[in-house]
């Protein structure tokens, strides 16, 4: 039986990134908000103590952390014609559980998408002609602007005190930064972190080649900072165990670090954890979100009635409460109609791992965002003419930990146990680094999301089916981008190298990246969109839907810094307009 | 691992203490919850006798083992590192009834290589049926000898053999059980030590990982310098009078 909770103005389903801002924000404004979490309370003297947090096989190989399959997964097929089966463990990408979500385990590289990225339908056409658009594909432009987004970044950025150094300062390029980036109204929060001895071989080598590379923006602090929240963190100690885990330092930004503490002192939040939002309820005429149903850790179904709904969860969830709830039209690849789970996308991985002989790269003193990055050929600050493929990637010497059990290089050719695998393995201990390229994935037509038709969870619901794969825009761009990463790798003074391809399907087992996009994108037609473009419903105008969900497309960057814009973006949209006059902000 | 499970009980606890009259779940307002000295340390692996493992079973890993990490001058073997120690509590805990996992059918016979884990077998019916398989193999090909009674060049072969798929099991998918050990055996060698594997970080030695230090300033202020610090684990090191 569900009992029915006293009404609140704002409900948030999600307590990460999106959802902590958003109640905060609007909690100050005196709002009654209540954010509901599915996973546990997480704090970082309790959950990432130093004393137990820098456990690989606790938090890096048996995945603590993360959401239990056991309790939600996905299932997954390459294309429509084959049946998807459920992933029973976690591989490709790793979605979050409990609070701070995915901005507690994450590495922490934050950076802004390029104005190109966000019309790049129109710019491609514009610059290469209506023929270099992949088949198939459903690439759209976004329906805001870098320039529009510019001061919303800015607010992210020094709310997670990012490390970084500015190449574009209002139109003026500045030495030492990415001479590629949209103009920013200022210099980051806090310089960049120290790199090490890879990546200053990784610079120099990469100039020699024509290349501008910077330090990459970083979520771990090169310096002690407090952020406008009044909420304080301290300088990284390149401990090299960020991606996975909780950080025991106070350096990596995350809801717990910069959010949550200014959060609780809000007298008219309230978070409720362990509880597992199934579904927004809405009105007879499905035009309004009216209350949410959640299930607590007993089974005990409750109702939470409210004004206003804030979809927060990780994207990939996003998409499914929006496809149980039927809030928007399912995509359907058959008739290329329908807009939810529709465009969904991700990011290639390819590059060079290079051995060297005389070497001390001391490769465990890491961070998540420690790296060197060059944007050269990224989005379309290269020439494509020649290639044939749309988008690009960013080239990076990182060093994000070595963790042995998850990564210990040996030269190709060694066995894979054995005496001389002991031995490889000795050796090339220290003497080991990796150029990467973290490539943009297009939207089409055939990769998107949808409800299961035969795995369901434990509470009976459908799971959601993932039908994706990399298409051949991707493959060629990854592969072109693995040829550059090796010739730097080469004139770094590798030894030999292991080239990284894209090559067979997309499969869920290595670890690739959990940027996960899409599925529920934003845009100026409602026909190609879920949501309007200040992440609005069009179809239910009282539910906002925040993160990655969002994207059109995927560019070659990490996402946290765009989805932490847009979070702000759609906040001065729900404070500026929408609670003056409740109803849509963009007429369909 | 015992620390969640504590948690999650602490937290189905806080249920009817904090909410009496209210919603059941947990409720965090006007304070951060944080209490002094809560931590949630991992379960440290006790010596005894084997937990899962029958005696036959360990003998034959131990073999294993130490063929997949042999014992030679870079440092001990798989078997001398505890790494069936490891195998052993790993397979006792949850992850050895792969508790965590989707485990709702139906499993397929013919999965995607792209779709992953597709069996209903749990690590521990892994290892059983797939030890079990082994030791008919090795009675019926090697005159009765079991694995551990082989050469080291007859247990390479055979274990190069069952990586490749090509040595065929009776009635149980050789590759299947030399991924589990081979994944559990790295696992062991190279997980923090109170995981009862990595005897003496000799796994960490190998590779010169310094553990659980958790402070490199010093690293990235001298590049290219060689780190001389002995490993710490989570239970310390040797030298402050830990048994590691």
């Amino acid at each position: 039986m569900t009992r029915r909770l006293p009404s609140k103005n704002v409900v948030i389903i999600g307590l990460g990134w999106t959802g902590s801002i958003m109640a905060l924000e609007l909690a100050k404004t005196g709002l009654d908000v209540v954010a509901i979490e599915r996973g546990p309370w997480r704090d970082t003297a309790a959950d990432f103590n130093i004393g137990t947090t820098p456990d690989e096989l606790r938090y890096g190989i048996r995945l603590e952390m993360f959401l239990r399959p056991k309790q939600e997964s996905i299932t997954m097929r390459n294309n429509p014609t084959q049946t998807a089966l459920p992933i029973r463990r976690w591989g490709s990408f790793l979605p979050g559980n409990g609070v701070g979500g995915a901005g507690m385990h994450w590495n922490g590289q934050t950076w802004r998408f390029l104005p190109d990225d966000f019309r790049i339908r129109s710019h491609m056409t514009e610059r290469y002609g209506a023929a270099i658009l992949p088949a198939d594909n459903h690439i759209q432009d976004w329906p805001v602007s870098y320039e529009e987004l510019e001061p919303h970044y800015d607010r992210f950025e020094y709310i997670a005190g990012i490390s970084g150094k500015a190449g574009n300062l209002k139109g003026r390029i500045q030495p030492g930064g990415n001479p590629f980036e949209g103009a920013r109204a200022r210099e980051y929060p806090t310089p960049p972190m120290q790199q090490g001895y890879a990546q200053d071989l990784f610079a120099k080598a990469a100039t020699e080649k024509g290349m501008h590379p910077f330090p990459r923006p970083s979520a771990n602090l090169s310096a002690a900072y407090t952020n406008p929240y009044g909420c304080s963190m301290a300088p990284c100690t390149y401990c090299g165990f960020c991606e996975r885990f909780g950080c025991a330092n106070y350096s990596k930004a995350s809801p717990q670090t910069c959010v949550l503490p200014a959060l609780l002192q809000e007298p008219t939040f309230e978070a409720r954890t362990n509880c597992e939002v199934t579904k927004v309820n809405l009105s007879p005429d499905g035009k309004t979100a009216i209350s949410v149903t959640y299930v607590d850790l007993q089974g005990e179904e409750w109702e939470q009635p409210a004004d206003l709904v804030l979809i927060c969860a990780f994207g990939l969830f996003n998409v499914r409460l929006m496809l149980l709830s039927g809030i928007g039209k399912p995509y359907d690849p058959n008739h290329d109609e329908g807009v939810v789970g529709r465009n969904y996308a991700y990011q290639t991985g390819s590059g060079s791992t290079g051995f060297f002989e005389n070497a001390q790269f001391n490769t465990f003193a890491a961070a998540g965002s420690l790296g060197v990055a060059a944007d050269d050929y990224n989005s379309d600050n290269f020439d494509h003419g020649p290639h044939g493929f749309v988008g690009g990637a960013s080239i990076t010497s990182a060093h994000t930990n070595a963790r042995p059990i998850g990564y210990r290089p040996v030269p190709p050719g060694t066995p894979n146990w054995g005496s001389k695998w002991k031995r490889a393995v000795h050796d090339s201990a220290g003497r080991f680094t990796s150029v990467g390229a973290q490539g943009s994935v297009m939207s089409y037509r055939n990769n998107y999301l949808d409800l299961d038709p035969t795995y369901k969870d434990p509470l009976g619901r459908p799971l959601m089916r993932m039908t994706f794969d990399y298409q051949d825009n991707e493959r060629k761009m990854a592969n072109w981008m693995a040829d550059r990463c090796d010739e730097v790798a080469r004139a770094m003074g590798a030894k030999n190298t292991q080239v990284n391809r894209l090559v067979g399907p997309w499969s869920v087992v290595p670890y690739q990246t959990t940027h996960n996009t899409g599925g529920a994108v934003m845009g100026n037609d409602p026909k190609t969109s879920a949501l309007n473009r200040y992440l609005q419903s069009w179809d239910v105008s009282n539910v906002f839907v925040m993160g990655a969900s969002a994207f059109p497309q995927n560019a070659g960057y990490n996402p946290t810094g765009t989805v932490g814009a847009l979070t702000y973006w759609a906040l001065d949209a729900i404070l500026g307009k929408y609670l003056k006059s409740p109803g849509p902000l963009v007429q369909a | 691992m015992a620390g969640s499970t504590r948690r999650d009980l602490l937290a189905a606890t806080a249920l009817f203490t904090a909410f009496a009259g209210n919603a059941l779940g947990r409720t965090v307002s006007k304070a951060l919850p944080w209490q002094p000295n809560e931590a949630y340390p991992a379960a440290r692996v006790q010596p005894g006798p084997w937990l899962y493992l029958t005696v036959a079973e360990a003998t034959t890993i131990d073999a294993i083992v130490d063929r997949l990490i042999p014992p030679d001058d870079l440092g001990a073997g798989g078997k001398d590192a505890g790494c069936t120690v490891f195998i052993d509590r790993q397979l006792a805990g949850p992850f050895g009834g792969h508790d965590w996992l989707y485990m709702q059918g139906p499993f397929p016979a013919d999965p995607l290589p792209s779709q992953g884990l597709q069996s209903p077998l749990t690590p521990r019916q892994q290892y059983r049926l797939g030890l079990a398989a082994l030791g008919v193999y090795c009675q019926a090909n090697f005159a009765g000898r079991q694995f551990a009674g082989l050469t080291v060049d007859e247990q390479d072969k055979l274990l190069a053999g069952l990586e490749k798929g090509e040595v065929k099991l009776t009635g149980f998918d050789g590759r299947m059980l030399f991924g589990a050990i081979y994944a559990n055996t790295m696992e062991g060698y190279f997980a923090d030590p109170i995981y009862g594997g990595n005897a003496g970080m000799v796994g960490w030695k190998l590779v010169g990982f310094p553990g659980t230090r958790y402070d490199y300033r010093d690293v990235i202020a001298n590049p290219n310098k060689a780190y001389t610090l002995p490993p710490v684990g989570l239970a310390g090191r040797p030298a402050w009078g830990q048994p590691t």
